[in-house]
Parts: structure tokens; sequence; C-alpha cells
């Protein structure tokens, strides 16, 4: 039995290395898939405690996340897809006007 | 060292590799299919934890249906490799000094605050039933109805909004 820390430590640097490229990366598609990324490390918390604590309520919110998440992906990419057109280009910096 | 322990080592090896391939390489497509191994192991570490119907819906819903979504949208916009265009000076060293204060944080929410939770205690059972499809369902479709529902009309929702988003508008110049 692996102990609860380890998976916990290994969420938390999977977190940060999401935040990282959130944070970092100028490309709007990589900083979105950073934040599946943290939405995953987060997701192996809630799996860990639920083993933990032999309790189901974390792994029913990962169900809950993993539906969101996909939800979030098609309207982020469509947005994607959208500022695309209009700037020919999904570099955050392009994304500095407030006007079309 | 047991059997479970070098296999957790092996997979969190891979995880955090195939991590930092995603926030490092040049290419999205690369950056895309390293987040798809990264799931993947994540996908085995939710079976070592006895979540195997979680297991199954990460390796279909994000390694399936949403890294194939991105693959499809970065081929669609052509944007495996964007140059550079403005390279903001302070950006890099203001994100890892950002990202250094996140782990000082959580390293200080592990070690120093971490405490044995003493108040709950996991009931002593033999077999691990925790991750049973029945009992999964009978949780899902009882206590968490409401949610589950809600999340039914969520998806909709972003079904007519992404079709909303990409649609062009009647009398659009090209």
């Amino acid at each position: 039995m692996v102990p609860e820390i380890y998976y916990l430590v290994l969420s938390a640097i999977l977190f940060t290395m999401g935040a990282l490229g959130v944070l970092a990366r100028r490309n709007a598609l990589i900083i979105f898939m950073s934040v599946e990324l943290m939405l995953n490390a987060a997701n192996l918390a809630f799996v860990s405690f639920a083993n933990t604590y032999q309790q189901l309520n974390g792994q029913i919110i990962v169900f809950f996340v993993i539906a969101v998440a996909a939800a979030e992906v098609a309207v982020g990419l469509a947005l994607i897809v959208a500022i695309f057109k209009s700037k020919h280009s999904i570099d955050v910096d392009q994304m500095s006007s407030l006007k079309g | 060292m047991t059997v479970d322990l070098i296999l957790f080592l092996i997979l969190a090896l891979v995880a955090v590799a195939t991590a930092a391939g995603m926030l490092f390489s040049r290419n999205a497509v690369y950056s895309a299919l390293f987040l798809v191994l990264n799931f993947a192991s994540i996908a085995v570490f939710y079976l070592l934890l006895g979540a195997p119907f979680i297991a199954m819906a990460q390796i279909t819903v994000y390694a399936g249906a949403i890294m194939v979504l991105f693959l499809f949208v970065i081929m669609l916009l052509g944007a495996e490799q964007l140059a550079p265009i403005k390279v903001l000076p302070w950006q890099r060293p203001l994100a890892i000094g950002l990202a250094a204060v996140l782990v000082a944080e959580t390293a200080y929410l592990l070690i120093l605050r971490a405490k044995p939770a003493a108040d709950i205690i996991p009931p002593a059972e033999t077999v691990n039933t925790l991750g049973e499809l029945q009992r999964l369902g009978m949780a899902l479709f009882n206590q968490y109805l409401l949610p589950f529902e809600v999340t039914s009309i969520l998806l909709l929702v972003a079904m007519v909004g992404a079709i909303v988003l990409t649609k062009r508008e009647k009398g659009e110049r090209e």
C-alpha cells in the first residue's frame, strides 16, 4: 500500500507544473492543456482521499469534475477557434484589445 | 519496497516527465500527445487507488474525447508551431517565481501542517469494495441525483454554446 502522502505530493507537483504552464506559456492551447493538467492533479488528490477514508464521495466529485471539464473544453476550444478567426493568432499577448 | 511502491514510483516518474514534456515542447501536437500519456498514467493511479470506474472514465473522456478535440483544433488552426511574436522579458522569471511560491505553499501545507487525521477513522474493511460500480451507481442516482441532472443540462448548454460560438453569422464578411 502506497502512503497517501506520496499521492498528495505527486498531485501537488503536477498542479504546480500546470500552474507554471499557465503562467509561462503564451500559446492559448498550451495554457488550456495546463489547466487540464491542474484539474487532473486535483482529481488525483480526491481519489487518494476517497481511498484513504473509504468514502465514495471523492470518486463522485471526480466524476463530476470530468463531466464539467468536457463541457469546459468544448466551449473553450470554440472560443479559441473564434479568436483565431478574427486575430489569426492564438498568442494570448495578441488578445489585448477590448474591441473586435 | 513493495511492488505497489515500485509501480507508484515508475508511474510518478512517467507522469512528471510527460507533464514536463507537455510544458516545454515547442510543437503543440507533441504537447497534446505528452498530455495523453500523462492522463493514461493518472488512470493507472486510479486503478491502484481502487477506482476502476474513474480510471475508465479518465481514459475515455480525457485521453479519448478531450484530447482528440484538442488535436483536432490544433490541426484545424495549423497552430503546431507558432513563432514567438514578441516576448515579454519579465514574464518567464515572474512565472517561475510565482510557481516557486506555489511550491513553497504546498510544501508548507503538506509537510508542516500535515497531521494524521485521527478523528476520521477509516472503516476496517478487509475487502476493498470502494470502487464497485454498483455502489457508485447507487450513490450517483440516489444521493447525487440532482447534481447528475444539472451536469446533463451543463453539457447541453456547452454543446449549444460551442455551436453558437463557431457559427458564422448571417451576412458576416469573410
